[in-house]
């Protein structure tokens, strides 16, 4: 199937791709279907979810662990049923990105992400009940955070 | 608006699936407890409404390419 998008001339969306949010994304619940969008061959982290439902809505995603160490997602069990997830490491965990004109002061929320179950193409979009979490963490910031860190454990 | 007066421990029932009960009740506090299916998903309201505004914003981003932003990544 073709589709139509706002940030991409038309796209070939293949059935097998898309993924089902049968909940949608709150704010968005007539979106009910997904596709990820990246080049392949490209070690890019960041990519796009592009609805199939509504071509023009499209959000910038990313894994949060490129910016952010030991991130923990709590996933209970109304989790793993409603996207029947038989094993965790068939779960993909992204974070929504949101971008100012100034590109570099892009946020991931951290506090609402979204989980993928690769095996099954179900997606959701969770709320964690965790203080460390927010919804706008600075990107550019954490990896600064994250290679200080890094580069101090090398040290020693 | 449909308005109930409930006391302490006293329950509202919705459907045949959802059951609210007051649980306890402080000044201008109360504590309420919410039994629902596993499908149903539960939240406080500010935090709904802050994941939907969090949504529409991200959602607004302007003609961004992938590139650019990978780019930012380099410090």
């Amino acid at each position: 199937m073709i589709l139509k998008t706002k940030y991409f001339d038309n796209v070939e969306v293949k059935e097998e791709d898309i993924i089902t949010f049968e909940r949608g994304l709150p704010g968005f619940e007539d979106s009910k279907r997904f596709v990820v969008l990246y080049k392949v061959d490209d070690d890019n982290p960041f990519k796009w979810l592009q609805s199939v439902d509504n071509g023009s809505l499209a959000f910038v995603i990313v894994q949060p662990q490129v910016f952010k160490d030991h991130y923990e997602v709590k996933i209970d069990e109304h989790v793993t049923s409603e996207l029947e997830i038989g094993d965790l490491s068939d779960v993909i965990v992204y974070s929504i990105v949101t971008i100012p004109e100034d590109i570099s002061q892009m946020t991931a929320n951290l506090k609402a992400p979204i989980l993928v179950n690769a095996k099954k193409n179900k997606g959701c979009q969770l709320l964690l009940e965790d203080e460390r979490y927010e919804y706008r963490h600075n990107i550019v910031e954490e990896l600064r955070k994250l290679g200080g860190k890094q580069n101090a454990s090398a040290d020693t | 608006m449909l308005v109930l007066t409930r006391k302490k421990n006293q329950s509202i029932v919705i459907s045949d699936d959802i059951e609210i009960t007051i649980i306890d009740i402080q000044n201008d506090q109360i504590r309420i407890g919410v039994t629902a299916p596993k499908n149903v998903p539960v939240y406080r309201k500010e935090v709904y409404l802050q994941i939907i505004e969090e949504n529409r914003k991200a959602a607004e981003n302007k003609k961004v390419s992938l590139d650019e932003l990978k780019k930012n990544l380099k410090l």
